[in-house]
C-alpha cells in the first residue's frame, strides 16, 4: 500500500506534518497517520494564541481504535485552528493534507523546522 | 451450532400490522392530571404525568422481549477478560431483598446493630483474604478504591512529611486504564513502566523508576496477560527501598483466592473488586463497592466511619474516636482519616450480597472458585486455534487474532451464540483477544466456546467483516456511532 507524501510539505517522526508559507506554518497529520488511526471521531485542538513546541504535545486524535496525542513539528504561536473539524473529523481521514489539517502556526524564531524529515527522508521511515 | 436472536419489532417501527410486530405502542401515552399539594415551588412540581397506557401482561412481555434482544451472563458464556463477568447466584439478591436489609441509613446504630454486625464481618472476611489489617467497605467501586487507596498513601506521605516531595507513581504499561486515571485525578505525575519481554515487570527498569519522587507502585498480581508476578518480592523491595508504597489493583485476585494474600507478598493498599470476585452485579452505571484494604500503618488513614466491635479501639487496627453507641457494634472516625469517599457507610445491598457469597462459598468454597477459574482458562486455551503468546497464565489468557481483525473476531463469534472476548488490549499482544471464562463454565460450555473461536479463525476476512448477522442488532457503524453522539433518550425523541 503506498500512502501519498506530499514533496512540498516536512515531516516529524510521529507522522506530523508542516507546510511553510513564509513563516507562518500549518500542521497536520499524514496519509498514513490517518489510515493507522482508522476513522477519526474527535479532534482536540490548542486555540488561537496558545504556543506550541517542537517535538511536543498539542492536542488529541481519538479514532475508533485509539486515542493518540498530537505532537508539534514546529514551535510557535497558534494563529488559526482548522474549526471544521469539530464537526466533520472524518476531514482528516478523507483529506489530510488539505482540509483536514488542524492548526497554523507562526513560527519562533527557534521553531525547529530545520530539524524536521523531507518528504524523501519520511517515506523511507515508512515504507 | 446455529443461533438466532430474537428480534422483536415495536409496532410503529416499520409497516404497519404485520405479524411480527408487538405491543404495546410506548408512544400511546395515558396523560391524567392529579392535584398536588407541594410546599415546593410551582416551576418544581408538575400535576400531569404522561405514563404509558399499559396492563400488566402487555408490560410483562415488553420487558421479556427486550431481555431476548439482549446477552447477558445469564443467557450464555461472557469470557470478557479483565471485567470477569460472572454469574451472580440468585441467592443473594434473595438475602439482599429480606426485609431486615432494608434500613435507613440515619436510623441510630443501637437499632442497626445486625447490619454493623454483617459489615464487620465483612471487613474481618475481606482483610483475612487480602492478607491486610483493616478494610473500608466505603468505596462504591473498583476506580474509586483505586482513588481512595492513593488518597490514604497521600496522607501517609504527608504525615511524615514527603507530601509535596513524592509526586510520582509508577504504573506498569499492561496495568488498567483506571491505575492511569485513579493517579492523574489525586494529582499526581505518572510514570509508565515499560513491561519486560516475558510480559511482566521489569526489575531494572523498576528500579531506574524508583526514587524519592515515588508515592506509589499501583500493580495488578497476576498482571493483565495473567502473568503472575513471580519477582513480587524483589518489586517489593525495590519500592520500599525507595520509600514508596505498594498498591495491588484487585482485578485479578480470583486467580490467588484462598492461595496467596496481596499482604503476604508485600503489598500496603488494596482494593476489592466484589462484582469480580464475590459475584456481585457489575455496576453499569448502577451502585457497585470497591473495598480498600490496608496495612496497619494506614489505618488510621481509611475513610470514616468504619465499623468495630464496641469497646475495640485499643485493638490493631481499629483506633479512633467512637461515634458513641452502647450496642455490640460501633460506627468510628479512624484517627488521621481522609474524610468520606462516598454517601454513609457505602452501597449497602452490594456489600450484603457480597458477605453473603463469601459466607455460603467458606474458605474451601473460595479456593475452590480459583482452582476453577484457573483451570477452565488453561483448559480453554488449550482448545482454541489462537496462538497465545504468554504463558504460564492463571485465570484468564490473551490470545492473538494474528492476521485477523480482533474487532471483527469478536463480532463473528456473536453469530456462534456467545459473547466475545476483550479485543485489542493489552497492547502487548497484537490484536489481542483477552479470555476469561471464569469458574462458573462447564466443561460443555468451554467446548462450545472454543468451538466458536475456532469456527471464526478458519473464516476469511470477508465474512467477519460483515458480522454479525444473527443477533438482534447487525453490526453498527461505529465511526457515527462516535462521531454523533446520543447520550439521552430525549436525543433520540422525535427522530
Amino acid at each position: 500500500m503506498s500512502f501519498e507524501i506530499p514533496d512540498d510539505r516536512k515531516y516529524l517522526e510521529s507522522h506530523e506534518w508542516a507546510d511553510d508559507d513564509e513563516g507562518t506554518v500549518r500542521v497536520g497529520i499524514s496519509d498514513f497517520a490517518q489510515d493507522e488511526l482508522g476513522d477519526v471521531v474527535f479532534v482536540e485542538l490548542p486555540g488561537e494564541g496558545d504556543a506550541v513546541t517542537h517535538d511536543e504535545e498539542f492536542g488529541v486524535v481519538e479514532s475508533i481504535k485509539a486515542v493518540s496525542d498530537l505532537y508539534s513539528p514546529v514551535s510557535g504561536t497558534v494563529t488559526a485552528v482548522n474549526d471544521a473539524l469539530t464537526d466533520q473529523p472524518e476531514l482528516v481521514n478523507e483529506d489530510p493534507f488539505g482540509d483536514g489539517w488542524m492548526l497554523e502556526v507562526e513560527l519562533d524564531d527557534d521553531s525547529g523546522l530545520d530539524e524536521l524529515l523531507s518528504a524523501e527522508e519520511y517515506r523511507e521511515q515508512v515504507e | 451450532m446455529r443461533y438466532d436472536q430474537a428480534r422483536w419489532t415495536q409496532a410503529g417501527d416499520s409497516s404497519e400490522g404485520t405479524a411480527d410486530q408487538y405491543e404495546p405502542l410506548l408512544s400511546e401515552k395515558n396523560t391524567e392530571t392529579v392535584a398536588v399539594e407541594s410546599p415546593l415551588p410551582d416551576d418544581l412540581t408538575r400535576d400531569e404525568l404522561e405514563l404509558p397506557a399499559l396492563e400488566e401482561p402487555q408490560l410483562a412481555r415488553h420487558y421479556t422481549r427486550l431481555s431476548q434482544m439482549n446477552y447477558g451472563v445469564d443467557s450464555g458464556p461472557y469470557p470478557l477478560g479483565s471485567c470477569t463477568m460472572k454469574y451472580n447466584p440468585k441467592f443473594t439478591e434473595d438475602v439482599a431483598a429480606l426485609g431486615d436489609a432494608a434500613v435507613h441509613p440515619d436510623r441510630s446504630d443501637r437499632s442497626v446493630q445486625g447490619t454493623l454486625g454483617l459489615m464487620a464481618g465483612l471487613q474481618d472476611y475481606l482483610a483475612r483474604i487480602g492478607g491486610m489489617d483493616a478494610v473500608s467497605l466505603q468505596p462504591p467501586a473498583g476506580a474509586a478504591g483505586e482513588f481512595t487507596g492513593i488518597l490514604v498513601a497521600k496522607a501517609f506521605h504527608e504525615q511524615h512529611g514527603e507530601g509535596e516531595t513524592r509526586d510520582e507513581i509508577i504504573v506498569p504499561d499492561s496495568a488498567h486504564g483506571t491505575n492511569f486515571a485513579s493517579a492523574a485525578l489525586a494529582g499526581y505525575d505518572v510514570v509508565e513502566l515499560p513491561s519486560g519481554e516475558d510480559g511482566r515487570v521489569d526489575l531494572e527498569a523498576l528500579e531506574a523508576a524508583a526514587s524519592e519522587r515515588t508515592a506509589l507502585f499501583m500493580l495488578t498480581n497476576p498482571n493483565t496477560l495473567g502473568l503472575f508476578e513471580r519477582d513480587i518480592e524483589e518489586i517489593a523491595e525495590i519500592i520500599h527501598g525507595a520509600g514508596g508504597l505498594l498498591y495491588y489493583d484487585g482485578a485479578n485476585l480470583n486467580a490467588l483466592l484462598g492461595r496467596a494474600r496481596p499482604g503476604d507478598m508485600g503489598f500496603d493498599i488494596m482494593h476489592y473488586n466484589v462484582h469480580k470476585t464475590f459475584a456481585t452485579p457489575h455496576g453499569g452505571g448502577g451502585p457497585g463497592a470497591g473495598p480498600v484494604g490496608v496495612t496497619d500503618e494506614l489505618a488510621e488513614f481509611l475513610p470514616a466511619p468504619r465499623v468495630r466491635e464496641a469497646g475495640g479501639g485499643g485493638s490493631r487496627g481499629h483506633e479512633g474516636e467512637a461515634r458513641g453507641t452502647d450496642g455490640v457494634y460501633e460506627l468510628f472516625d479512624p484517627e488521621s482519616t481522609v474524610g468520606k469517599v462516598h454517601g454513609f457507610e457505602g452501597n449497602w445491598l452490594v456489600l450484603v450480597k457480597t458477605y453473603a457469597y463469601i459466607a455460603r462459598l467458606g474458605d474451601d468454597g473460595l479456593a475452590d472458585a480459583s482452582a476453577k477459574a484457573v483451570l477452565n482458562a488453561n483448559y480453554l486455551a488449550s482448545q482454541v486455534d489462537y496462538d497465545v503468546p504468554f504463558e504460564p497464565f492463571h485465570h484468564e489468557f490473551v490470545a492473538s487474532a494474528g492476521d485477523q481483525d480482533a474487532a471483527d473476531v469478536a463480532k463473528r463469534m456473536l453469530d456462534y451464540g456467545v459473547h466475545p472476548p476483550t479485543t485489542k488490549w493489552p497492547e502487548i499482544v497484537p490484536e489481542a483477544l483477552m479470555t476469561e471464562p471464569t469458574e462458573i463454565e462447564s466443561k460443555a460450555t468451554l467446548d462450545q466456546l472454543a468451538e466458536a473461536f475456532d469456527r471464526v479463525a478458519g473464516e476469511d476476512d470477508e465474512t467477519l467483516a460483515e458480522a454479525p448477522n444473527r443477533t438482534t442488532s447487525r453490526r453498527i457503524d461505529q465511526a457515527s456511532a462516535a462521531r454523533n453522539l446520543r447520550l439521552s433518550w430525549q436525543a433520540l425523541d422525535g427522530e
